[in-house]
């Protein structure tokens, strides 16, 4: 039997950064990881990721998978894969099946990162062909490159209906509706608007009736519940589509955290079964260590953090640093992890209704309803506003921990303050250079540039872009409003693209000037 | 004692549902009424229901439908799905070939 | 239905390594050499992968990632494989499971 001072399982956000910290102290660190390929979910993240430089925010989360395998790779991280831990024992015995064989390793400390599996909700036909969850539409469009339907209906508006929707829409898909039983929009509103915009309604307290459909998917009705969660007649909406995916939760995968004897508690703020473990990941077992989604359903952002404190107290519980010193280490991780959860959607604030921003600003009633925010409603969040020429509008209206677009702007337009969930402001008197870095550095795609009066009567909007084919300048066709309906014929006037926009082209489109502010997506005339 | 072991509780009779032929275990093809069923025959714990009717005992190891098992005898008992003990977890963790799983490595590796 | 995305719009366009012949259900398919066998199933517009035991129900892609086992079909005469995260090869030869047969219901 081999030993390790270090093993850990799953090298996915969490177990990758648990590694790195650890093996960067002098531990001999072995990641087992089930998978053929290391990253876990990063790797089909192709989004922006929120957070402030710190949580390597606004960049893509497949690059900041490849960052964390590089920085592994570096401080000598064994990565073993295709190899399923199939046991955990309390004495530490970690049984894995490798290739055509099971081998036993002694590890001194470990360290549990399996994640989460998906939760999955029943209705007649359910187990059609065709119903899939959100984890397989993202492993069959970004890992294989295949699509995973052509007409797709989503169930679930949290972040993972609302990211896996635009996906769908980035490779080609048609996403006809986005449903959830759910009275509110549970993800961010600036997921749900740059779905809404682009023309995909939301239905939100409605289910799915029934998947129709012989031998595959062919249609599925969908109706709306009342408080009870129960279906109220005459309500029914059918539509015709081949696939319907399910994003309705995650449940964290502790089952070997069980086995092992861990003292575990049924949670459902973290998301189902978890051990009891402290703020650092400590389970009830000495040396065996908890970091990611399997100590309570987060983001990849927050993992990665969990992660490096796992390595950190595994360093020290195996003598390779002083308590002191992990101490003064954890002290400024603990600060990176409280800053990303702060805000709205912060785990405490779970299952709460907020009515107000941290401002005091209502929150829009139609963003948490429909997706998108009313055109009436837009004009009181602190990002928009109005002068001569062009100048950034900021349609981010709930508080997240996220401040990419203060740095982005090179004149130092656009203000967040030292508090990360605050809204972004534009500061008075400074001077829009039209440069479009805030658009493109915008996690939630939620920047324009405005130029409200060109002189001519018309005026041109700016507008993030991850679409293909890129349209020409001249395209003509139609803008569409914040709810996806069509406001006004536009034309392009140009589409930027730069490497340090990162693949988010900028679109400049113009339009009457009575729709600057209301003109938020461009459509190519068929 | 808490209320899902008191075995002596009165839980009412079984009555049927429209939507008992919904099937839950997508491996051993059990449905909502056979699981309900089961707990009026005195199956109140996620081992006894996966002994029972092998629900969760198919390929994927109850990965897809332990949770929907559980609201579902969590329901019938009147109790929170919280207060359910999840069923044992055991070795092996993942569906594996008889063959691998005797087919211990060499010590020499 | 399905295809396959020739450039995406973040991801770029895929390096997909070398186009190989394998066979489903007799009939000659082509797929990506080491992608998943699901994938180029998939892509090829192969829905049902299985028909259950107990109900004769259609089963395919679900999870994607070798957790819920509903892909699973016979693979070079092996039953049970999951196809989502079984590599393909060449000449690989695929055939819908019935039950954990090869043969449709009314053969077994």
């Amino acid at each position: 039997m081999k030993r390790h001072d270090l093993i850990i399982v799953g090298a996915g956000p969490s177990g990758l950064s648990a590694a790195v910290e650890a093996a960067k102290r002098g531990l001999d660190v072995v990641v087992f990881d089930e998978n053929e390929k290391p990253g876990g979910q990063l790797f089909k993240q192709i989004h922006k990721f929120f957070g402030s430089k710190e949580h390597r925010a606004k960049i893509r989360g497949f690059v900041i998978g490849q960052q964390l395998l590089d920085e592994a790779d570096k401080v000598g991280v064994k990565v073993v894969l295709n190899a399923t831990v199939i046991g955990l024992y309390q004495d530490k015995e970690v049984v894995v099946k490798i290739g055509e064989e099971i081998k036993h390793y002694k590890a001194d400390a470990v360290v549990i990162a399996t994640g989460a599996a998906e939760n999955m909700v029943t209705f007649p036909g359910w187990t059609l062909p065709g119903v899939i969850g959100a984890g397989a539409a993202q492993t069959m469009m970004n890992l294989h490159g295949v699509l995973p339907g052509k007409k797709v209906l989503m169930l679930g508006s949290g972040n993972v209906g609302l990211v896996v929707s635009f996906q769908l829409l980035q490779c080609g898909c048609e996403v006809v509706a986005l449903v959830d039983a759910a009275p509110r929009v549970g993800g961010y509103g600036v997921h749900a608007a740059k779905v809404a915009r682009t023309g995909v309604p939301f239905y939100l307290s409605h289910t799915i009736v029934k998947a129709e459909g012989d031998e595959c998917v062919s249609g599925v009705t969908i109706a709306e519940v009342d408080d009870k969660f129960q279906f109220i007649p005459g309500t029914e909406k059918h539509f015709e589509v081949d696939t319907i995916c399910l994003a309705v939760g995650l449940s964290p995968m502790s089952q070997l955290l069980k086995m092992a004897g861990a003292k575990m508690e049924d949670n459902p703020k973290r998301g189902g079964q978890v051990p009891i473990c402290d703020e650092y990941g400590r389970t009830s077992i000495p040396g065996v260590f908890v970091a990611g989604d399997v100590s309570g359903i987060e983001e990849a952002s927050s993992a990665m953090i969990e992660g490096r404190m796992a390595g950190v107290v595994a360093a020290e519980y195996l003598g390779y640093i002083e308590t002191e010193a992990m101490d003064t280490e954890l002290v400024d991780l603990e600060k990176a992890l409280d800053g990303l959860r702060q805000g709205m959607f912060a785990p405490k604030n779970r299952g709460k209704a907020i009515e107000k921003t941290e401002e005091g600003i209502d929150i829009s009633a139609n963003l948490l309803k429909k997706g998108y925010v009313a055109d009436d409603e837009i004009e009181r969040y602190p990002g928009v506003t109005h002068k001569k020429g062009v100048h950034p509008v900021i349609e981010c209206t709930q508080n997240i921990p996220c401040n990419p677009c203060q740095d982005a702007c090179p004149k130092k337009c656009i203000s967040i303050g030292s508090n990360i969930t605050s809204l972004p402001i534009v500061v008075e008197d400074s001077d829009c250079i039209n440069c479009g870095m805030c658009v493109a550095s915008c996690s939630g795609q939620a920047i324009f540039l405005v130029d409200e009066d060109c002189g001519d009567g018309t005026a041109t909007v700016t507008l993030p872009y991850e679409f293909l084919p890129l349209p020409e300048a001249g395209t003509k066709g139609i803008a569409l409003g914040r709810s996806g309906q069509e406001v006004c014929k536009a034309e392009v006037v140009s589409v930027k693209t730069a490497k340090a926009f990162d693949k988010t082209h900028l679109l400049t489109m113009r339009v009457p000037k009575e729709y600057a502010m209301t003109a938020r997506f461009f459509k190519a005339e068929k | 004692m808490n209320s899902v072991n008191d075995r002596s509780r009165d839980i009412g009779p079984f009555v049927p549902a429209p939507d008992d032929d919904m099937l839950i275990c997508r491996c051993e093809e059990i449905t909502k009424g056979e699981i309900r069923q089961a707990v009026h025959d005195g199956m109140w714990t996620m081992t006894e229901i996966r002994r029972y009717l092998r629900a969760g005992m198919g390929l994927c190891q109850g990965q897809t439908c332990s949770r929907l098992v559980k609201g579902i005898v969590a329901r019938e008992l009147g109790v929170s799905p919280a207060e359910i003990e999840p069923a044992t977890s055991r070795v092996p963790m993942r569906p594996i070939e008889m063959r691998i799983f005797a087919n211990e490595a060499k010590e020499d590796e | 239905m399905a295809e396959r995305i020739a450039e995406h719009p973040i991801l770029g366009v895929q390096e997909k390594g070398n186009l190989v012949k394998f066979t489903f259900d007799g009939m000659e398919i082509e797929g990506y050499e080491g992608e998943p066998i699901a994938a180029a199933l998939k892509a090829a517009d192969v829905m049902v992968h299985r028909y259950t035991q107990k109900e004769h129900k259609p089963r395919g892609i679900f999870c994607a990632i070798g957790r819920c086992t509903d892909c699973v079909m016979i693979v070079d005469g092996v039953p049970n494989v999951r196809t989502c995260i079984t590599p393909l090869k060449a000449g690989m030869v695929v055939k819908t499971q019935y039950g954990v047969s090869e043969k449709p219901f009314e053969e077994q």
